[in-house]
């Protein structure tokens, strides 16, 4: 067991990676919760809002990161490892993209071309004092007044 | 990081493990990239849908509540925030578990592996707090007692959503708790003294990384933006 100094060595300061890492992460999800808490003044369609989000999305990523890198050792496996994860992943970012992009554009196509659709979001739903809205009780109501609605709009 | 770069003369004769892992722990990694695409499946799914909608429940305004608090509680991404720090504690005492199998040390490996379960079972019953609280409140699956952000009706895609992806992490971070508890037992028994190694701890260690990572995703997504 000659190797045992080089280890000892070697355990000390893989348990401070260990305790590094920790704390990135603890910050990191700090900051986060920051973020969570300043974007809850704000109104909700506001570009400051839509730049939190986005910087809240670039530290899950940061998280990400390390907890697959150092927790899950991956940074330390050989390379071609490293890649048949990294590029399938990168590949899903795409899709995530994709997907989102796509959900935007269904979201404008109906706002333009399907009347109904657009005028729902400027419905208030019912207050309630007890128990759960019903779903077809909205749209009975609803169907009426839509055109009431749009006029006052 | 140190490598030794061995040139692959008969890289096909055999007696070399690809990548440098051992088999278990390459089918591992495996298992998780396609867990990872399943889990990316439903939180894209999500947000596909909650972007083709016009309005959506405010998170704060759903999730404000913690154990043993008023009803009149508002106290958004509280409780949510200690979920996530006791899953990421609880990945950290699982990576000085595996780091302590690599020393051959059983005592730590049992002490590391038991505060894991606890970690995991500690977030089980928030989570099942929180579905709870939820439900009492009228929420579950075809069912949405909450309003959009802009006051307007909300469909049942918001809760079915966040049942079926927070249950299904759920599930996950229970057969972890599981796989922890008989990697335990495996420990207690020598099972890792007689082979020699700990290299199946540090396969369930991958399993609960995992587990914590999509509990990232999972709580960005739904509780913060």
């Amino acid at each position: 067991m000659e190797h045992t100094v080089a280890h000892e060595e070697q355990n000390g300061g893989a348990v401070k990676e260990i305790i590094k890492v920790t704390i990135i992460l603890s910050v990191l999800t700090v900051v986060e919760l920051i973020l969570g808490f300043w974007m809850m003044g704000m109104p909700l369609d506001s570009n400051m809002r839509l730049g939190i989000k986005g910087a809240i999305i670039i530290l899950m990523m940061a998280k990400a990161f390390y907890i697959v890198g150092y927790f899950m050792h991956l940074k330390h496996e050989i390379k071609n490892l490293i890649m048949t994860i990294v590029v399938p992943l990168a590949l899903f970012a795409w899709f995530i993209i994709a997907f989102l992009y796509d959900g935007n554009s269904f979201r404008h196509l109906r706002n333009t071309y399907d009347p109904h659709f657009k005028a729902q979001q400027y419905i208030q739903a019912p207050k309630k004092e007890e128990g759960k809205i019903e779903k077809k009780e909205e749209k009975k109501e609803e169907a009426p007044k839509t055109e009431e609605k749009k006029t006052v709009e | 990081m140190s490598t030794t770069t061995v040139t692959p003369t008969k890289l096909w004769s055999g007696g070399k493990s690809p990548f440098n892992v051992e088999y278990g722990k390459l089918m591992m990694w495996y298992f998780l990239m396609s867990d990872a695409f399943t889990f990316g499946a439903f939180l894209i799914s999500y947000g596909t849908i909650r972007f083709s909608t016009n309005g959506w429940p405010n998170p704060n305004e759903v999730f404000k509540s913690y154990p043993f608090a008023g009803e009149s509680t508002h106290a958004p991404l509280v409780f949510v925030s200690i979920m996530t720090f006791i899953l990421i504690i609880s990945s950290v005492t699982m990576v000085l578990a595996v780091h302590a199998g690599h020393n051959m040390d059983k005592k730590k490996v049992v002490k590391y592996l038991i505060w894991t379960i606890l970690g995991g079972l500690a977030f089980l019953s928030c989570q099942a707090w929180e579905w709870n609280h939820l439900h009492n409140e009228g929420a579950w699956w075809g069912h949405n007692p909450f309003v959009n952000a802009d006051g307007t009706a909300s469909s049942t895609n918001f809760t079915n959503y966040f049942f079926t992806i927070t249950g299904f992490h759920g599930f996950h971070v229970f057969s972890g708790v599981i796989i922890n508890i008989i990697m335990l037992i495996m420990t207690l028994l020598d099972k890792f003294e007689k082979r020699g190694h700990y290299l199946m701890i540090e396969k369930a260690g991958l399993y609960w990384h995992f587990v914590d990572l999509v509990w990232v995703f999972v709580f960005t997504c739904f509780y913060l933006v």
